[in-house]
């Protein structure tokens, strides 16, 4: 190789690394730096924390923002104790390695997975909508119909019952890694089990559950990021002001109506770059915490 | 065998468990699709009926095709999708060849750059994306979309890519210098049919949350000729809100191409999940 000339690798890596930092990586730090100006007119100027001072300091600013994380996180330890689970358990029986019609039950419980926040917002709107009475009537019908509210539409339970959505559209991803974690168990390592007396649901715990612990990892942290940038599901539903009485703000709705701006309230791209700043922190925080405190002492098994 | 591990009853409460997940997984989208055929009366009489005699209805669709350009809709996301995902593939292919083909200074070092991405959502940077797009007058384009899916899709696509790339063997390369190939000619002709099922696993991963976004149109690209099937969908139910029949129909026709392109790619969707290629 040596000697030859070198212009291929250039022209290899070019057009990927200019897309990717024009596009990406410059607007990320873009938007950090936007953060420190504040907009008057005839420009912006600098500013220094001012708008961190406003987000955390002025009581209206920090109200919202708090209420946002705050759903934020409860939207997230929803999908860690609702969808993560319910993954697991799907992958487990699917692994099963004689299970009839696996394959189909595979594509058909994805299916949602692959349908557009969109769909999958206004389907369920409908579906739980009082009006329509589907979810009244089935639950009518097992004489439960006194346990019927209008979830969608209680402050109380508006913000759980979106989680739950989300969890039905997603449950497929965590069921797909596990499941292909648990096929690549080797069978020697079950058998030698069985012979020490390990089967059933002690097999699990014992020795399928250790040996998949770094995809939980992997999937904690996909869930992790993909919730604390989530926004399109409680727009498709709840609309902007992530009703009702922003019980279900999140900081991917408080961020678009902040910079965007939406009905009476004018677009500040400045406080907006703030709140985009406050989620870079939090990502980048729960992805150091995967990357060094969790991935690296788990301990990995090669066959 | 393991017989312990194969119990009729373990097997029946399995079959159970899986046919009623099955069940929650498919009914709201049973129950769209079913009341969309329907009149409104028969909507809210009979909701869980399937649409027969009386019950049988078209005005839905023909509200929405007089209403809505969902033509168009599907024209853009179309063009989004597939222009996207062909950046993606060819710049990413490249980028990945040159990782794991070529030493030399800096190689680790811009691997990781291009890896930053895969855990940074890119919307953390929209606002200057937005302020980048005006001012290089591409807003209300289908070119901003593009180039955003396409830094959006690469750093996993150079990842997934740059370790089929080093599977390839070396002799094949070789023998093609020799032969006085050049290095574009390897890439091309060589490496590039070689790591096509990892392409394929790149495209499906892609094409789904590209065709399915609602950030990026919303704020880039919401004006009338350039909105995607996603946000067109989204604009139309929202005017809509009253009318039950063009509501269903605009969702049935927002979940047949998906649905259509799940049943075409589902079985290498899966194999690419499966195969472990998200490590």
């Amino acid at each position: 190789m040596a000697g030859r000339p070198r212009s291929h690798i250039i022209i290899f890596l070019a057009p990927a690394v200019l897309v990717y930092t024009a596009v990406m990586i410059w607007p990320l730090f873009n938007t950090l730096r936007l953060s420190l100006y504040v907009s008057e007119a005839g420009g912006r100027h600098f500013a220094g924390l001012a708008n961190f001072r406003t987000l955390f300091g002025d009581p209206r600013w920090s109200a919202s923002f708090w209420n946002a994380l705050g759903n934020n996180v409860w939207f997230f330890i929803i999908h860690m104790i609702v969808q993560n689970p319910i993954g697991i358990a799907l992958a487990a029986i699917l692994s099963h390695p004689r299970l009839r019609f696996s394959a189909f039950y595979r594509s058909a419980i994805f299916i949602p997975t692959i349908l557009s926040f969109v769909i999958v917002g206004f389907a369920w709107k409908l579906i739980l909508s009082p009006i329509w009475g589907i979810a009244p009537g089935m639950l009518d019908a097992v004489g439960l119909k006194s346990l019927f509210a209008p979830w969608l539409g209680k402050e109380e339970y508006a913000l759980t019952t979106l989680a739950l959505i989300s969890v039905w559209q997603f449950v497929g991803i965590p069921m797909m890694l596990i499941y292909a974690a648990l096929l690549s168990i080797p069978e020697e390592v079950l058998e030698a089990g069985e012979i020490d007396g390990l089967t059933g649901w002690a097999a699990f715990w014992k020795i399928k559950l250790p040996l998949i612990l770094p995809s939980i990892g992997i999937i904690s942290i996909l869930t992790f990021v993909g919730n604390f940038n989530a926004f399109d599901l409680i727009y498709a539903a709840q609309g902007a002001l992530a009703g009702p009485n922003f019980s279900t703000d999140i900081l991917g709705t408080f961020l678009y109506r902040t910079f965007f701006g939406f009905q009476l309230q004018l677009g500040d791209p400045h406080m907006g770059s703030a709140i985009a700043t406050a989620m870079f922190v939090i990502i980048l925080t729960g992805v150091c915490i995967y990357l060094w405190g969790i991935q690296t002492r788990m301990r990995r098994y090669q066959f | 065998m393991n017989k312990a591990r194969h119990n009729p009853l373990n097997s029946a409460a399995a079959h159970g468990a899986l046919i009623l997940y099955t069940l929650i997984a498919l009914f709201p989208v049973f129950v769209i699709i079913i009341n969309s055929f329907k009149t409104r009366k028969a909507i809210f009489a009979e909701p869980l009926t399937p649409p027969v005699g009386d019950a049988f209805s078209l005005i839905g669709y023909q509200t929405v095709m007089k209403q809505g350009d969902f033509f168009l809709y599907f024209q853009n996301s179309f063009i989004v999708t597939v222009v996207s995902l062909f950046f993606i593939l060819l710049f990413g292919a490249m980028a990945a060849f040159a990782l794991s083909e070529y030493r030399f200074r800096g190689n680790t070092l811009m691997g990781l750059y291009l890896a930053l991405g895969i855990m940074i959502p890119i919307r953390i940077g929209t606002v200057a994306i937005l302020e980048l797009m005006v001012q290089t007058g591409l807003i209300n384009t289908l070119l901003a979309l593009i180039l955003v899916y396409t830094a959006q899709g690469l750093p996993l696509a150079v990842f997934i890519l740059s370790e089929f790339m080093r599977q390839v063997s070396d002799d094949l390369k070789n023998a093609g210098r020799i032969d006085g190939m050049s290095e574009y000619a390897i890439f091309f002709k060589l490496v590039l049919p070689l790591v096509r099922p990892a392409m394929a696993t790149v495209a499906v991963f892609n094409m789904i949350p590209i065709w399915n976004d609602l950030w990026f149109p919303l704020i880039l690209a919401p004006g009338e000729s350039t909105k995607t099937l996603t946000l067109g969908s989204q604009v139309f139910i929202g005017q809509f809100v009253t009318d039950w029949n063009a509501v269903l129909s605009a969702l049935s026709l927002a979940i047949l191409p998906v649905l259509v392109l799940y049943v075409i790619f589902s079985r290498q969707l899966i194999r690419g999940i499966t195969s472990g290629a998200v490590k």
